[in-house]
């Protein structure tokens, strides 16, 4: 499956971009674009929290993806 | 009566003061964040937030809706600032007017601490030697 991913914060420095096109062929879930996203890029494993957003909502892993979904990645908040 | 603001303007405490302002209240309580020039033992420069907007939005409004139910408050109002922010610049301002004064207090912590673990804001501190995104890492 094919998504839009969004990148904030540090989420942004590790995909070098802000926007990017990401393919991934195992599931179709958040937690499925969870492994599939970590496991190309190993940063993230380090981050003390990650988090996805579809529709400007938090969204669970258990969540269904569909294809062209822009989905955010939102790493650790630190606002205030 | 919630007023959310995410903005890149100067925080102002008298606006948010002047909002929950309210008869049936019998006390207003505001938490003013400030930018510190030290963290860990190492002097900071200056700041930078980064939202997801229409998100971070979202959230505060989530948590002001909450406040004003769980603490039955009158009036709720949560300004935050994105961009570079010097050292001694505000932030975040977060106020609330409720019938008595320890809801008010209550109410207050609340929403400041909720808004540090939901809303999507991002914060960055600059040192002389370099950048770090704050509590990224665990």
């Amino acid at each position: 499956m094919k998504i839009k991913l969004v990148a904030f914060g540090i989420a942004r420095d590790i995909l070098k971009d802000s926007n990017i096109s990401f393919l991934f062929t195992n599931g179709k879930t958040i937690g499925d674009l969870k492994n599939a996203l970590t496991k190309q890029y190993p940063e993230f494993e380090k981050l003390a929290s990650l988090r996805f957003a579809v529709a400007e909502e938090y969204q669970e892993d258990d969540f269904e993806l569909s294809e062209e979904n822009e989905v955010v990645i939102i790493p650790p908040v630190s606002g205030g | 009566m919630i007023d959310i603001q995410l903005t890149a303007a100067e925080l102002n405490s008298k606006t948010c003061e002047e909002f929950v302002a309210s008869n049936q209240a019998g006390g207003t309580a505001i938490f003013i964040g400030t930018v510190r020039n030290q963290t860990k033992n190492k002097s900071v420069l200056k700041l930078e937030f980064e939202a997801y907007i229409p998100m971070a939005k979202k959230e505060m409004q989530k948590i002001a809706e909450q406040a004003m139910q769980q603490f039955n408050a009158r009036k709720i109002s949560i300004h935050h600032r994105v961009g570079v922010l010097q050292i001694g610049e505000i932030p975040v301002i977060i106020a609330v007017s409720t019938p008595h004064r320890k809801a008010a207090f209550e109410a207050c912590e609340f929403c400041i601490d909720t808004l540090k673990e939901t809303v999507p804001i991002w914060k960055k501190e600059f040192f002389e030697d370099g950048e770090v995104w704050v509590a990224a890492h665990p």
